[in-house]
Parts: structure tokens; sequence; C-alpha cells
């Protein structure tokens, strides 16, 4: 295990806008109170992306980029990319982001898994030269609304994982993270991790029912 | 699309999420999710797991990464932005039909010994995947594994010694399984199926065949 895998940048934040989840004391998470909701969703990455969506805001978009690109620069170092190509394709992913904004569906996932997914699909593309087959997309159409508490719930199982991922002990942590990146063992990563995959699951498979009959 | 009794395990939608299969099991991996609802939800559950990781550390950027990125973003899409819909009675899903060059007929078809016929479809060499057609009521020739072989039923059905697989359904086989799959009466059955290694035939026949036929 790289020495550098388990250093955390704790200052990181500092210079951040106060949406992201990690800045929450964890005390707040217990208290789910409809003006937390509402405050939250006026101002999360969900909301921003959006807006490069619909207005092509380029404010919103350097918002974005100033959190994830160094997230997905760091990712794609650690799964075996030099870092002048991580350089590069971290802001080809980030230029995807704009591009396929439209495609974002707020009820099925997080930005971070969705950045995650284009990311990870870059990687494949430069670091192994294989093409990625991709399932049929199940998108909205560009006019089509998800509902919005369905994009809440999801932010908020969201925000569980990530609590639930901080709270595992070191050991089992490193084990998911080296799964994610780089350095595979098939039998390892099939271990139980306790971590609140299902309901994520079952709030991802509702979407997906509302989403099927939306479209019948 | 809710009839799918034999989905795919753990291990095999976390490899996908995380980038760790050969492309010919991406390849049925996604093929299956096209169809089913229910893996794909876990899926994006591993998905999602990614997405929490991604939160955990960050590497600096040059300075003008984001001025980079505006230009790129106003030179355009280098490939047009696809999106996949799927495709009103086609029997393939849209990443096979992308492998296949089109629906079902499109597939060129090579005869092997038994009656089956089979097109090897071109991926990375770490493992390989191939459309089979079986005649209705024919077996499948007898063979063990060495390493994985995933087989998902597309069209009509096959029966083994435990279990029926129709459409949707995809079978998950490893060294241990020796079993012989039977198409039912009635219609071909077509299968998409990888494997990380050669199968190994234990018919004389099929044996002597299988350099040849690539099998």
């Amino acid at each position: 295990m790289p020495k550098d895998m388990i250093i955390r940048d704790v200052d990181e934040h500092v210079d951040l806008p106060s949406y992201g989840s990690t800045m929450r004391p964890p005390d707040t998470r217990k208290k789910k109170t409809m003006t937390n909701m509402v405050e939250r969703s006026k101002d999360d990455w969900t909301a921003l992306v959006r807006r490069i969506h619909i207005d092509k805001d380029r404010r919103a978009f350097a918002s974005v980029f100033r959190h994830f690109a160094p997230r997905v620069k760091a990712f794609l170092m650690k799964s075996g990319t030099s870092e002048a190509l991580a350089e590069e394709c971290t802001q080809e992913v980030m230029a995807t982001l704009w591009q396929k904004a439209h495609l974002f569906d707020p009820a099925r996932a997080s930005v971070s898994t969705w950045i995650y997914t284009i990311a990870r699909n870059k990687m494949i593309d430069a670091l192994r030269k294989q093409k990625r087959p991709e399932p049929e997309d199940l998108t909205w159409g560009p006019e089509e609304e998800p509902d919005q508490a369905d994009v809440v719930m999801m932010q908020q199982e969201s925000d569980r994982l990530v609590q639930a991922i901080s709270d595992l002990p070191e050991k089992q942590k490193l084990l998911i993270e080296r799964a994610y990146f780089g350095e595979l063992s098939h039998s390892e990563i099939a271990e139980e991790t306790g971590l609140p995959l299902g309901t994520i699951k079952s709030r991802i498979r509702l979407a997906l029912d509302r989403l099927r009959h939306a479209m019948k | 699309m809710s009839n799918i009794n034999h989905h795919l395990n753990d291990a095999l939608l976390m490899g996908y999420a995380t980038a760790n299969l050969p492309e010919a099991f991406s390849l049925v991996v996604a093929t299956h999710i096209s169809l089913c609802d229910d893996c794909r939800a876990r899926l994006e559950s591993f998905e999602a797991l990614g997405g929490a990781l991604l939160d955990e550390e960050v590497a600096d950027l040059t300075d003008d990464a984001l001025d980079a990125t505006f230009a790129l973003i106003d030179d355009g899409p280098k490939e047009p932005i696809k999106v996949t819909q799927p495709a009103k009675d086609a029997v393939f899903p849209s990443p096979l039909r992308d492998y296949v060059g089109g629906d079902l007929s499109a597939v060129q078809w090579r005869t092997i010994p038994g009656g089956v016929k089979q097109a090897v479809l071109e991926t990375s060499k770490d493992a390989t995947v191939r459309l089979l057609s079986i005649p209705a009521g024919a077996a499948m020739p007898d063979h063990g594994h060495r390493g994985t072989e995933l087989t998902l039923v597309l069209k009509g059905a096959f029966k083994d010694e435990d279990d029926r697989f129709a459409r949707g359904d995809i079978e998950i086989a490893n060294e241990d399984l020796h079993h012989t799959p039977i198409a039912e009466e009635g219609e071909d059955c077509i299968c998409l199926a990888a494997t990380d290694a050669p199968l190994r035939f234990r018919g004389l026949i099929p044996r002597i065949a299988q350099p040849f036929f690539g099998i």
C-alpha cells in the first residue's frame, strides 16, 4: 500500500463554499428538518449542475470544478495514471460534465457518483485503450424533471454513505479504497462491508420504476 | 422486464463499477443491465460507493486548469454525445448491437460441430466473448470450465440439470460446474457467452476441433 493513500489533506475545504456534505458537523445529520432540506437543496451540487445545464452558467461550473477536479485528478493518479496524463484527463472529465449536464439524473445519483463514473470511463479509455460497453441509457427527456423529494432523499442517502465510510475501521476502509482505486482483488472486494448500500439500491430502484412508468 | 430470475453477483457488479473486468465480461454485464432494473440499481449503488470515496483525497491542478477546461468546452465535444435509448423490438440491447454492428440479423454466424453456431466478438484479449445459437432441443457440447464463464440468454431458453434460463437470465459458472445445457424445444436459443479461459470440451471430436474454431 503506497503511503500517500492514507494521507488526508485536512485543509482542503477552507476555501470552499459550505454546501459540501463533508463540511457539516456530525450533529446536524440527525436533524432532518424541512428547513434543513430546503436550504440544502437550494445550494447543493445538484443545483449547480442544473445551472450548468439550463443557464450554461460558468460561475456554477467554476465552483463544481474547484471542488471536484482535484478529487478526479487524485483518483486518476491513484489508479495508475501519470501526473501529466491525470491533469489532461481531469480537464476532459470536467469538460464532459459540462457537455453531459443535461443527462444527469439527480434522483438516481449524487453529483460525486456521476463524476466518478465519467472519470472511471475516461480512465479506461486513456489508460487501458479499451472500449467500455455501457448499458442503455434511461435518461429523462430534456423537458422532464425528476421529483424533488426523490432528489432530496437521494442526496441524504449519499450523505449517509459518506458518513458510513468515514465511520469504518481503517483496515476495512483501505480494502474498499483498493478495490476502487487500482490494486484489485476480486475475492477481497466481495467481502461484506456493512455499508448502507441496500438503502441506496432501494432509492435507485424507486427512481427507475418511476422513470419506466413515465416513459410508458 | 421483471421476469429475470438469474442475476449478476456482487463481485461482477463491483468489478464493473470499478473498471476491473475484462472488456468481454463488461459487455455481458452491460447487456444484462440493459435488461434488468434490479441489477442496474445494484450497480448504481456500487457506483455511489465510488462517488463517496471520490471525496477522500485531492491532488493539485495546474494554475490554468480551469481556463484550459473552458477552452475544451468552447471547442465542443470530441465525439457527439451519444444517448442510447432502448430500441423497440430489438433482440440485442444497444451495447451488444454496438459490437455486432446491428441486431440479430447482422450476426455473421459460423457453424461449429454439433449444429451450434457461433460468432466471436472482438474485445481485448484477456477474455473472449461470443454469440451462440443453439438449435431448439439440441445440447451444447458438454464442457467444463477453466476460470469464469458468463452466459446471458437473449432469445429462447436453455435448461441444465438444475435450472431454466430465459431472456435476460445470466448463468455464472466456474470450474466446479460440469453441466449440459439443452436448448428448449420451440425456438433456437441465442446466448452471449464470455469466458476468461478457453472452454474445455470433454467429448473427443469437439476437443480436436477446439483449436480450429477458437472455442
